[in-house]
């Protein structure tokens, strides 16, 4: 939106509330679903984002997350497996004034639609993509997913899975993603301050949430989740402050020779690793995203990177403006006859 | 020397030579010039797909065929008057188009042992016997155009790359042309990227011309008069450009945004090129990661309320065939080019066939009509995605429209067509909520509302889940699925109420209909004028609406006594015209991944007159 960046709700926008946003539909995932939290998370955010509901869209491909738009009294389209991405590019270059959000899965986003997802992530439309974790197939029921750890056993992999996972935070990365975040479905707060940072983010903005499946994978997520285990295993990304943890903030994280370590805050914390979402290289995102994969650090939840740079959209739409400045607004007389051309009499 | 100037009323030349001997320039800038002069034209590109296979080898042979000529035609011609060949490659792979006792240009310095090992000849053709029955022209191509550019700052490399335009010079005096237009090209379209070309091409040119007028190896040239055309305007166009054209004018006059969502794919690959040019007509073109994508994109854009286009191949509508069904349930109106060319699979890229039409039929999982449209000749490509676009946006339907390589690269004139005389193209989206209903329909048309995004008090979800009739909620029920299914298939079925009534050529009854669809048209046209002549008993319907038929299609066939359907594929139409119309239709087929000839169509259709 054009006047996304500030603050407050334009006049003229009626003040909604979180009911405005719920469509007739009846919401129709499993009992204990994380979805439901993130549905209504979303829902309330959304009056806070100042913009009316018709300049909403939410699109989605296939899988459990991407039933979402029915659920969302705005603009939907539940689309085909993968393509959420390049059916939201289309609407939003087709109109820049909407607001548009991808809501997709591992499978969907990065097994069948990896391209389009990392295509996405490059162009740098101002679309924000929601990506529900939950690390297993769930509407297929239960197979390993592209984010599953290996050697898990599932149905398809009765013998544990081969495969190494994807780390969805240090792929975005990789493909340029200008905005970068995770978020859990059980931390409400969190993930309601996270959309609204990704709404405010022009760009790409993309969120990997944590998402329990309770049905095929309960409880995938509990370390960083439950109260007692939580604060060892997680580290809060707060732009400007180093980098603590632990149940009261007791430990810290410095680089000894380019890697990651656990120290403690007793030690003193001048040498402490400082967050900087708004650096314009990536080293430090990409190290932050890294540290998921290593069993003996906290895994990271906030904002790794909020970077703005030029969108797809604005700068066709500055395309076009310039030719029409230079060569003046199209004329389809004129274009039909161009060229050599001559007249039988 | 005294030279003569013989009138002819036609002539088809070919020139052939490696892919990077420049064949395809000189034959389009001797099409443009004999277009330009007043002559009907039609031609015929034939490239490999490698960009510049090995020098000299035959896989690597390019060749353009130009028929031009003072009388009406339809077809780049079946053999060839004047054959130019820049190698004994070129030689070796298109001498047998060339007529008995026509001329053949050869670029002589290129006749060495290499080369001529290289086309797999193991003696010199021009010293043996091989070439006797032709009126055999030897020149030094190469050493000449060193010559003129001696004092040019060009390398011999770079002087060699001119030498086409040597060649061209000698043609455009064969036929008496003039060579401004080709002067005037060459300053435009070198002036920017290539200025120190510009002097050393027209010097090439000029003493191509020159050569013939001064030797003594040339003593005859050749005059084709103007062609009797319609009165009007008219400018030379490629099906491709036809076609871009088509989109752009429709996009105009429906006052939508154009979003063409493409990836690279030869033929169709033009397309996406033109219009990426087009930005100050507020035209997008987006260049997409995959064939997915790109029809997403339109589909997206669709959704948003703009026309959503995109192009491609087989191989790509293949990929697109998911999105092309989400579409169709969606019911957003998105139109899909297909540039057929050879298959299956890769098959050869650059020959042309009709192959797909099963494919566009059927390739869709569960019960999925589309609207298929065919355009016959390059002009005939404007008209026809323009009809598509039209089709689209009244019905809310994605609609295929289907060129291939055969037209989409070859030119003709074109009589440019007015602006205000082009038909309405109305969005009529919905723009209260009026008891609106994302599935509420027109009662004539079936035409579901077309709702964007950011209009206030229509949100509303849709989706590829099967969909209750009016409310468009999701829907598992029964009796609802059959309802919307036979409802999606009468829509299309409407469509047909809006067709003229079908044109039949020639007799109205008797004999032999010949009933054609695409490319073919010129060939089949070609020969049903000189059957006509003979006074057989012959008519021809060539189909635009493949999907839906006219309403008056089953009519006519009843009329003949044989329906013959030729086609460049093993019997598609045919396969269509027996299933729907239960009758005993004979099918012409060839899948060469070359058009017919005249020839082949006319020997062929004798036991049926």
């Amino acid at each position: 939106m054009k006047n996304k960046k500030s603050s407050g709700i334009p006049l003229g926008v009626p003040t909604l509330s979180s009911n405005d946003f719920k469509s007739d539909q009846d919401v129709r995932w499993c009992p204990r679903c994380g979805d439901y939290s993130i549905l209504a998370q979303t829902r309330r955010i959304m009056p806070e984002l100042g913009i009316p509901k018709e300049d909403i869209v939410f699109i989605s491909g296939i899988g459990c997350s991407s039933r979402f738009p029915y659920y969302m009294n705005t603009y939907g389209f539940h689309t085909i497996h993968g393509r959420a991405p390049t059916i939201a590019s289309g609407v939003k270059m087709a109109n820049p004034d909407l607001s548009v959000w991808v809501v997709t899965g591992d499978g969907d986003a990065l097994s069948i639609g990896g391209n389009h997802f990392i295509h996405l992530m490059r162009r740098n439309f101002d679309i924000n993509v929601l990506l529900f974790n939950n690390r297993i197939y769930g509407l297929t029921k239960g197979q390993y997913s592209p984010t599953s750890e290996q050697g898990k056993n599932t149905k398809s992999s009765p013998f544990g899975s081969l495969e190494a996972p994807f780390n969805p935070i240090s792929l975005a990365l990789a493909a340029g993603a200008t905005f970068v975040a995770r978020s859990l479905d059980t931390d409400s707060t969190h993930l309601q301050s996270t959309i609204k940072a990704a709404f405010e983010h022009k760009g790409t903005s993309f969120i990997e949430i944590y998402q329990d499946c309770y049905v095929f994978n309960a409880k995938a997520f509990e370390l960083y989740t439950d109260k007692s285990t939580k604060g060892d295993n997680t580290v809060r990304l707060e732009h400007g402050e180093p980098l603590l943890f632990g149940n009261d903030g007791e430990k810290g994280i410095q680089l000894n020779n380019f890697q990651p370590e656990v120290t403690t805050v007793t030690n003193g914390t001048e040498n402490l690793i400082v967050h900087d979402q708004y650096a314009e290289n990536t080293t430090l995102a990409n190290f932050l995203a890294r540290m998921s994969d290593m069993p003996e650090m906290p895994h990271p939840i906030g904002i790794f990177r909020s970077v703005p740079q030029n969108c797809y959209e604005d700068m066709m739409t500055d395309q076009i403006a310039l030719a029409k400045q230079q060569r003046g607004e199209g004329n389809l007389e004129d274009l039909l006859n161009a060229g050599d051309t001559w007249v039988v009499e | 020397m005294r030279k003569q100037v013989e009138q002819i009323q036609a002539a088809t030349v070919l020139f052939a030579g490696d892919s990077g001997d420049g064949s395809q320039t000189i034959g389009t800038q001797m099409t443009e010039t004999s277009a330009i002069v007043g002559n009907d034209v039609a031609t015929l590109p034939d490239y490999p797909a490698e960009i510049q296979a090995p020098a000299g080898s035959l896989a690597g042979v390019s060749g353009f065929q130009l028929h031009f000529s003072s009388e009406t035609i339809h077809t780049p011609g079946d053999t060839c008057d004047v054959l130019v060949v820049m190698n004994p490659a070129a030689l070796k792979v298109h001498l047998h188009k060339l007529k008995d006792n026509g001329i053949l240009i050869v670029n002589s310095d290129n006749f060495a042992r290499k080369n001529l090992r290289l086309a797999g000849y193991t003696d010199n053709p021009l010293e043996d016997e091989t070439l006797t029955k032709y009126q055999v022209f030897p020149v030094e191509l190469t050493r000449l155009t060193r010559k003129v550019l001696e004092d040019t700052d060009l390398s011999f490399s770079q002087q060699d790359k001119c030498k086409n335009f040597f060649a061209l010079g000698m043609i455009l005096w064969l036929y008496n042309r003039p060579m401004d237009y080709t002067i005037r090209w060459i300053k435009t379209k070198l002036a920017i990227k290539r200025p120190e070309f510009i002097e050393p091409n027209i010097l090439a040119l000029r003493a191509g011309n020159n050569y013939c007028d001064m030797t003594e190896q040339f003593t005859t040239s050749y005059e084709v008069k103007s062609a009797e055309f319609a009165p009007g305007k008219y400018r030379n166009i490629e099906g491709n450009m036809s076609t871009v054209l088509g989109l752009v004018a429709a996009a105009k006059q429906s006052g939508l945004k154009l979003v063409y969502g493409s990836y690279p794919i030869t033929p169709a690959s033009d397309i996406l090129h033109y219009l990426a040019n087009y930005r100050n007509f507020g035209i997008v073109t987006m260049q997409m990661e995959d064939e997915i994508a790109a029809v997403g994109v339109a589909i997206g854009a669709a959704f948003s309320g703009a026309l959503g286009v995109t192009g491609s191949s087989g191989p790509g509508l293949a990929l697109k065939s998911e999105a092309i069904n989400l579409a169709m349930i969606a019911e957003l109106p998105i139109v899909v080019c297909n540039i057929q060319r050879a298959g299956p699979s890769t098959g050869m890229p650059t020959k042309t066939e009709q192959a797909d039409l099963l494919q566009m039929f059927y390739g869709r999982n569960g019960e999925s009509p589309v609207p298929i449209l065919a355009a016959c000749r390059p002009t005939d490509c404007f008209d026809t995605v323009y009809e598509a676009c039209r089709i689209a946006v009244k019905y809310r339907t994605p609609v295929i429209f289907l060129s291939e390589l055969y037209i989409a690269l070859g030119a003709e004139p074109w009589l440019i067509p007015n602006v205000e005389d082009l038909p309405n193209i109305q969005p009529n989206f919905q723009t209260a909520d009026n008891g609106f209903e994302p599935y509420l329909r027109d009662p004539e048309t079936l035409a579901r509302p077309w709702a964007r995004p950011g209009t206030p008090g229509l949100e509303h979800r849709i989706g590829g889940l099967e969909k209750s009739d009016i409310s468009g909620n999701v829907s598992y029920d029964a009796e609802n699925h059959e309802k919307m299914v036979n409802i999606r298939a009468e829509k299309v079925k409407r469509i047909a109420n809006d067709f003229p009534p079908t044109e039949v050529f020639g007799e109205q009854e008797g004999d032999l209909l010949m009933l054609g669809w695409g490319g073919t048209f010129g060939a089949i046209r070609t020969v049903v004028e000189n059957k006509l002549d003979e006074g057989c008993s012959i008519g021809h319907v060539h189909l635009r609406h493949l999907n839906p038929f006219p309403n008056d299609l089953g009519e006519i066939l009843n009329r003949f006594k044989t329906v013959l359907i030729p086609e460049l594929n093993s019997g598609h139409l045919l396969q269509l015209i027996r299933n729907e119309y239960l009758i005993d239709a004979v099918g012409l087929n060839k899948v060469q991944g070359q058009p017919f000839h005249v020839f082949e169509l006319e020997s062929k259709i004798q036991a049926y007159i």
